[in-house]
């Protein structure tokens, strides 16, 4: 019996001098967290996709409660979330654009055709360093899908040996862009009425030689255009989204289809 | 006998392969001379270093072994034009490493007229130090190896004392390059020249003439013109690839291994390939800059594989043109810049053969597609490991590389070290494109870096 009593309270002294310890060390190492941090934490998507330049939501949530950055940094975000941030830091909703990814090309496989037999590593930069030319045109989409590799909410997808956006998952938050070698994928807003799915800067002949899909610089689209929002430069057309007002005309007028419709 | 057997290995350095050296085709094709008929690209980033600032204009007269580009910078070097004629344009083209450069284009107009003091002999022993180096810089001398380094740059280190040996690789360890074997076998006088030309730069060194043991009728000549010559000697060594690199050259010669990060000017070695040594003889003794090179065009879908002396800016097309084109009843599968182990695979053969192009070789399998059929998991046999020249771990390097995990790549396993010699893939028995992927690491931690 008394053995058991010893033992109680041997182990109940020093359960007590431990967890005063603990509440010493709690207060002696206590680190300031802004509570903020954690409200923002919520009301960002949480995909850690990497669109807004930082490490992950975490790092981002972080940033926005110092001030790093604005309270629309995520582009992930719609705009019921940002609002939701800027109340919990007090600020005005900053207005905020929603983007998209759009590949600018559409050469598939029926529109052009394969130059040389690639062998290796099927990753659209691996391809481009091993500096064969996969395609007939130097500047279209090779089709490896390093871009469907890199999206997180699975919103890009190869399709005839292009790679195709899907507007309705797709949220602007701008990887596929970054990885695509041949830099084809541009974030363009989500309201636009039409856009130039094709990247060559080749001369229009040698365009028509290679892709049926290619934009050949013939300037049909800067004569239709009503608000001059759409230029052509280094033979390639292009669509000045602050004038355009989507109506559609130089869409239905390109010969090539080089302008599409969104 | 454990002595005897101890003395009669060569020196040599760790890890390497023995591929298939297919030599056989164009070993013992002495040199022909190939003028082109057809106009003449010069891109103008032919080396390493900042691309060369053009000096003429469409429409200009050009003549041969006139200065059409120079050097822009300290690390850049000249172009000079190959043959007489018109400049047609100054405009983009494809060059071997695939995506369009600025390129000068001469129309070639057949008569190869030479520029005034091209081919002017000189008595190279009354130059000084620096007036050999500015005739090197002059004529656009860059590493005719493969590298494209400017051999001006690499002839004037921070401390010309302490250089203890002067290399001339004459190793050439590639499978089925066989231009620097006949260059010594024919020119073995003026590659000494070169060598005791370069020596004058540095006081305290001796020139070494580095051969691999399977080209002993090369030995045989370097040895005859070196017989006598206090400062330059011949050492044959193991054939075994990667041999020709420059960290195997230093540690077979100079018995020391460089360290991570160090050039071979810290180990007291200046390492050049022969066809450099040479082109340093033309320069400096006979007023010619880079015009021609030495250049193999082989593989077992070539109908007559030879040794030909080409003009930079000849397309490749007309090169394999003048070696019968391929033979009938095979199909070319694999096109390659330089050798299998190394070389770069051609979409096309519209592209121009530049200064450190050194072989076209045309095969009728394509091997990366056959292992391709048969590639496999990695087994973890660790044999990437022991061939490795460099001693670093291709096997974890893949995977890091795989996972995209470059920290660890760059900092834990030395990642940027690798030389790209494919001795791991070589060697793979579950045939991993493991070259492939530490070249996508290495220009993906680069292009980090430079953001």
């Amino acid at each position: 019996m008394q053995g058991i009593v010893i033992a109680t309270l041997i182990v109940g002294v020093i359960g007590l001098l431990i967890g005063a310890a603990l509440v010493a060390a709690g207060k002696k190492f206590y680190v300031e967290i802004d509570e903020r941090e954690a409200l923002v934490r919520e009301c960002l998507p949480g995909n850690n996709c990497g669109g807004c330049g930082r490490a992950g939501c975490d790092a981002a949530a972080a940033a926005i409660v110092k001030g790093e950055a604005g309270v629309n940094v995520c582009p992930v975000c719609d705009e019921k979330a940002i609002e939701k941030i800027s109340a919990i830091m007090g600020v005005d909703g900053a207005e905020t654009v929603k983007r998209r990814a759009f590949v600018r090309c559409a050469g598939t496989c029926d529109k052009t055709s394969v130059k040389c037999n690639y062998v290796g590593i099927h990753d659209c930069r691996s391809a481009v360093l091993s500096g064969l030319s996969v395609w007939q045109c130097d500047y279209g989409c090779l089709g490896f899908g390093s871009c469907v590799e890199a999206c997180a909410f699975d919103a890009i997808h190869m399709k005839d040996g292009a790679a195709v956006v899907d507007p309705e998952k797709c949220t602007g938050c701008g990887r596929c862009a970054a990885v695509c070698p041949k830099n084809l994928i541009e974030l363009i807003r989500s309201d636009a009425g039409t856009a130039v799915a094709c990247s060559s800067h080749a001369r229009g002949p040698e365009v028509k030689k290679v892709c049926a899909a290619g934009c050949i610089g013939c300037k049909l689209c800067t004569k239709q255009c009503e608000a001059e929002a759409v230029s052509v430069e280094g033979n390639l057309a292009h669509i000045d989204y602050e004038k355009c007002t989507g109506c559609g005309k130089c869409a239905e007028k390109c010969p090539a289809k080089a302008i599409v419709r969104l | 006998m454990k002595v005897k057997t101890v003395l009669m290995l060569r020196k040599t350095f760790q890890g390497g392969v023995h591929p298939a050296d297919g030599k056989e085709f164009a070993r013992n094709e002495p040199y022909r001379t190939y003028l082109p008929k057809g106009d003449l690209v010069f891109p103008l980033n032919q080396h390493i270093g900042k691309p060369a600032r053009p000096v003429v204009q469409k429409g200009d007269t050009v003549l041969a072994g006139q200065l059409l580009a120079e050097a822009d910078g300290f690390v850049s070097a000249n172009i000079v034009s190959s043959c007489s004629g018109r400049v047609k344009a100054v405009e983009n083209r494809k060059t071997v490493a695939g995506p369009s450069v600025p390129c000068i284009v001469v129309e070639n107009d057949g008569n190869y007229t030479l520029a005034e003091g091209v081919g002017r002999e000189t008595d190279a022993s009354v130059l000084t130090g620096s007036e050999i180096l500015d005739k090197i810089k002059a004529a656009g001398i860059i590493g005719l190896g493969g590298a494209g380094f400017p051999t001006h740059v690499k002839l004037a280190p921070k401390n010309p004392q302490e250089i203890e040996y002067v290399i001339a690789n004459g190793a050439e360890c590639e499978p089925y390059i066989t231009c620097d074997d006949q260059l010594m076998r024919t020119r073995a006088g003026e590659i000494v020249e070169g060598l005791k030309i370069m020596l004058r730069l540095f006081p305290n060194a001796k020139g070494v003439i580095l051969i691999e043991e399977n080209k002993p009728e090369a030995i045989k000549a370097m040895e005859q013109a070196c017989a006598g010559q206090e400062k330059v000697c011949v050492r044959a060594v193991h054939t075994k690839y990667p041999q020709g690199g420059e960290r195997s050259v230093i540690s077979v010669v100079a018995g020391k291994h460089l360290k991570l990060g160090m050039l071979p000017a810290d180990a007291g070695c200046v390492v050049d390939n022969v066809a450099t040594v040479h082109a340093v003889y033309r320069a400096v003794c006979r007023s010619e800059p880079v015009m021609e090179r030495g250049f193999t065009v082989s593989g077992d879908a070539v109908k007559s594989p030879c040794n030909l002396m080409v003009r930079i800016g000849t397309s490749f097309e007309e090169v394999l043109n003048e070696a019968g084109g391929i033979r009938e009843g095979v199909k070319a599968r694999k096109m390659l810049c330089g050798g299998p182990m190394m070389g770069i695979a051609l979409a096309s053969l519209d592209v121009p053969v530049c200064k450190n192009n050194n072989a076209l070789t045309v095969l009728c399998t394509d091997p990366v597609a056959e292992a391709e059929k048969v590639q496999t998991a990695c087994l973890r046999c660790g044999r990437c490991n022991q061939v490795c020249p460099l001693g670093l771990t291709p096997q974890m390097m893949a995977a890091a590389a795989e996972k995209k995990n470059y920290e660890r790549y760059e900092k834990k396993l030395y990642g940027l070290e690798c030389i790209a010699c494919g001795s791991c893939t070589y060697i793979c028995p579950a045939k991993r494109p493991l070259m492939q992927l530490f070249k996508q690491a290495k220009a993906e931690i680069m292009a980090a870096k430079r953001k």
